[in-house]
């Protein structure tokens, strides 16, 4: 369905210009969601239902409030005082369109490499969890290794100091 | 076993339903106009269900608290509901000056719509599931996370002290008690094998004489339910939990600056939100729309799940009068400290019940692993060295 | 045990939410206005003016001494002083209020001016369903509406009348034994064979 894949194209671009494009700093977080939102919904167009589904519970579900604690945590609402765009901003235009063709370039190899009238594999939930703890057992320990580590060294940064002598 | 075609086709009166409605139209149609009806059945039952709950709430708790609930709106006040519903319909709309329109009109909104969501994976009955998705577990927890994020919305935009501060602990509170949740949920995807939950309830739908074979028998099963239920409570902002919206504590939380219809969909959120994890915490431990002996088949499955929510929700309204509210601190810590190192505890005794086979002997180790863990922590949570002087981070 | 307080709570509500419906102390509900639960005999509202008989105007007890007028702290009692005089209840002549307004509004209910009456006539009710849509007149209250008649008395607070009857029938007894003692001793004077002058035609 060309119209659907468009239609949640635009949503996510339009997701994405309004998160650089906001004045407001929690509204561009706000539509840095609909991105994720967007993205998401392009999985599950693609059948990939274990990847939308996971997109939308962590990265909205948990990354984005992230961001916006993190947002209200440091800064605050405040508007900053000399405009939102950095001064080299052509520069970093420049960078990311260079990114963008070589990432398209790579995604069309890919596409060439695959003919197009396979049927699509019908991936379960089963197969993923098979692989998961098969072929790719190492990423996932180290990934949970990671994530050890990070609730750790959060644990530390929140811990009560020491308690002083009075 | 053998039920008479007249139970059969009470069990499936809906789907018959649906498939005679739908067959009016043309053939094309068929599918797409099946779907539209089955939505339109989920929206109209569980709001008429949410409106229920606020009388059967109210009256309850006026029980509980040695006094008459509503009364004078209809018999024996059933018909207060409508009352509410007529009144928050024409209260005024006040928006805040100083709040951001767009984000405080979408806040409501987004919310309904997530919670709305969650309805489509639960099997209501045999057959009588909207969508079977595959995934179906992971899509109701990620509609559940989309939750949060809506009412972070409602509180910031609200430009209120009070309502930010009630979003922040509504958020914290949500995100810590879902790790809970998912991992108790966790125990029951390794046994059944499935994420889908139409699988789920057909696992846990035969029967050993006339006792059924519900995850909530097992040892892993209750614990599982336990913290299931307590995360539940806590993801719905509901008594003890519901310092975010406590009326005597921050004036009504990140809902304070809603009037009239918003707040009623705010409250119908709630409540749909109640409804969903019922019944999803129905669907995963007490057997979804199996029967609780072998002999009580015949009654429709679509009965069975709704008796099974309706006593969930019961089982809410009765800890609601019971219990003092928890204080933010006291809830985080119970969540980091005691239930999710319980729940993890749990998985692992799940693994050991699926890997030790048959037989009486994993009855007997897993119930001891998890008695004894619980009354080991219980003691440990329970000293009295927590009441000592207070003492102050910053302030000293 | 952890959780054994709440299981014990959760008992106590459910032993709450079974016996609301069989037991009367588990649901205290009186459900007004259908049902009321009776007033206690001390119960004190606002004031009202005593008569006796069936007569308000002639069998009121009240004379118009402005003594609860000038003893009210807020001064909510509006009080004019008649031109004549009636008698009343021993037969003495008083004089009487031709204006006794009492502003229920101000009043609060002190009962100092029912303590400060020399003459039993001003007793406080226990009406307090007064509500008015009229805000100006309605709750200013004057002397037909404040009058009830003894028995109302009797039935609002008994121990009380019957007490002050006791005491006013008393004080009415006495007055009359002296007019007697006063009359007989009058009719001894005037029987008594003094005057030298013989009676015409026969005493009588």
């Amino acid at each position: 369905m060309n119209v659907v894949f468009y239609l949640l194209a635009a949503l996510t671009i339009g997701g994405g210009l309004a998160a650089v494009l906001l004045k407001h700093l929690v509204h561009c977080a706000l539509a840095t969601t609909v991105a994720f939102a967007g993205l998401a919904l392009l999985f599950l167009q693609l059948d990939a239902q274990f990847a939308g589904f996971a997109q939308i519970l962590v990265y909205i579900g948990a990354v984005a409030i992230l961001i916006v604690f993190a947002i209200l945590l440091t800064r605050g609402s405040e508007l900053p005082k000399d405009g939102v765009f950095s001064r080299t901003w052509f520069v970093g235009l420049v960078i990311a369109a260079g990114v963008f063709a070589v990432l398209a370039w790579a995604v069309l190899q890919s596409v060439r490499a695959v003919p197009q009238q396979t049927a699509v594999p019908a991936v379960t939930v089963h197969d993923i969890g098979n692989a998961l703890v098969g072929r790719y057992v190492l990423p996932l320990e180290i990934v949970a290794l990671l994530l050890t580590a990070a609730t750790i060294g959060a644990v530390i940064v929140a811990m009560h100091e020491k308690e002083r002598p009075r | 076993m053998a039920t008479s075609p007249f139970f059969t086709n009470l069990d499936q009166i809906f789907i018959l339903l649906r498939n005679w409605l739908v067959d009016f139209l043309p053939a094309a149609l068929r599918p797409t106009a099946g779907v539209v009806l089955e939505v339109i059945a989920i929206v109209c039952i569980f709001p008429g269900l949410f409106a229920l709950t606020t009388v059967f709430e109210r009256k309850g708790l006026g029980r509980i608290q040695n006094r008459l609930g509503p009364n004078r709106v209809g018999p024996y006040g059933l018909f207060q509901p409508i009352a509410d519903g007529i009144k928050s319909l024409t209260k005024e709309d006040i928006v805040p000056f100083s709040a951001n329109m767009v984000v405080h009109f979408l806040a409501p909104l987004s919310l309904v719509v997530a919670v709305f969501m969650e309805f489509a994976v639960l099997p209501m009955g045999r057959n009588m599931v909207l969508v079977d998705l595959d995934a179906g577990l992971l899509y109701f927890f990620s509609m559940s996370a989309a939750t949060e994020l809506s009412v972070f919305m409602a509180g910031w935009s609200s430009r209120n002290k009070y309502s930010l501060l009630g979003a922040m602990r509504a958020v914290a509170q949500m995100i810590s008690y879902e790790v809970v949740l998912l991992l108790s949920s966790v125990s029951v995807v390794m046994i059944a094998g499935s994420l889908s939950l139409t699988n789920i309830v057909a696992a846990q739908d035969s029967y050993t004489g006339i006792f059924p074979h519900w995850y909530i028998f097992t040892p892993w099963g209750l614990a599982g339910f336990v913290m299931y239920a307590i995360a539940a409570t806590a993801e719905t902002n509901r008594s003890p939990f519901d310092l975010p919206e406590g009326e005597s504590e921050l004036v009504a939380g990140y809902h304070t600056e809603y009037s009239g219809f918003k707040f009623a969909l705010f409250f119908l959120g709630e409540y749909l939100a109640m409804f969903s994890i019922s019944g999803l915490g129905t669907t995963l431990f007490l057997g979804g729309w199996s029967a609780p002996f072998s002999f009580l088949t015949f009654i429709p499955s679509w009965i069975w799940f709704f008796s099974k929510v309706m006593l969930s929700i019961f089982v809410f309204i009765w800890m609601r009068g019971t219990l003092p509210r928890l204080r933010q601190d006291q809830l985080m810590n119970f969540a980091w400290k005691f239930c999710l190192p319980y729940t993890l505890l749990n998985l692992i005794v799940t693994a050991l019940w699926h890997f030790m086979g048959e037989g009486w002997m994993r009855w007997v180790v897993c119930t001891a692993i998890l008695a004894a863990v619980y009354v080991f922590m219980g003691r440990v949570e329970m000293r009295s060295e927590h009441f000592g002087p207070r003492r102050y981070r910053y302030a000293e | 045990m952890l959780g054994e307080g709440i299981l014990k709570g959760m008992a106590e509500t459910a032993k709450n939410f079974f016996g609301s419906y069989v037991s009367k102390e588990r649901l205290t509900t009186v459900e007004y206005p259908e049902e009321r639960i009776p007033t206690v005999e001390a119960a004190r509202v606002f004031p009202f003016l005593v008569y006796d008989g069936a007569d308000w105007e002639a069998g009121l007890r009240c004379v118009a001494c402005q003594i609860c007028e000038k003893e009210c702290p807020p001064k909510c009692i509006y009080i004019d002083k008649s031109k004549d005089k009636k008698p009343d209840y021993v037969g003495k002549q008083q004089f009487y209020p031709t204006r006794f307004d009492i502003d229920i509004s101000v009043c609060m209910s002190c009962q100092i001016c029912v303590e400060v009456c020399p003459f039993e006539a001003i007793k406080m009710d226990t009406e307090f369903e007064l509500a008015t849509d009229d805000r100006f007149g309605g709750l200013l209250y004057d002397r037909k509406q404040l009058a009830r008649s003894n028995e109302y008395y009797h039935s609002i607070h008994p121990t009380e009348a019957s007490e002050v009857d006791a005491r006013l029938g008393q004080e009415k007894a006495k007055v009359e034994a002296k007019a007697k003692a006063a009359s007989e001793a009058a009719a001894a004077k005037a029987a008594a064979p003094t005057p030298p002058a013989p009676p015409p035609g026969g005493g009588s």
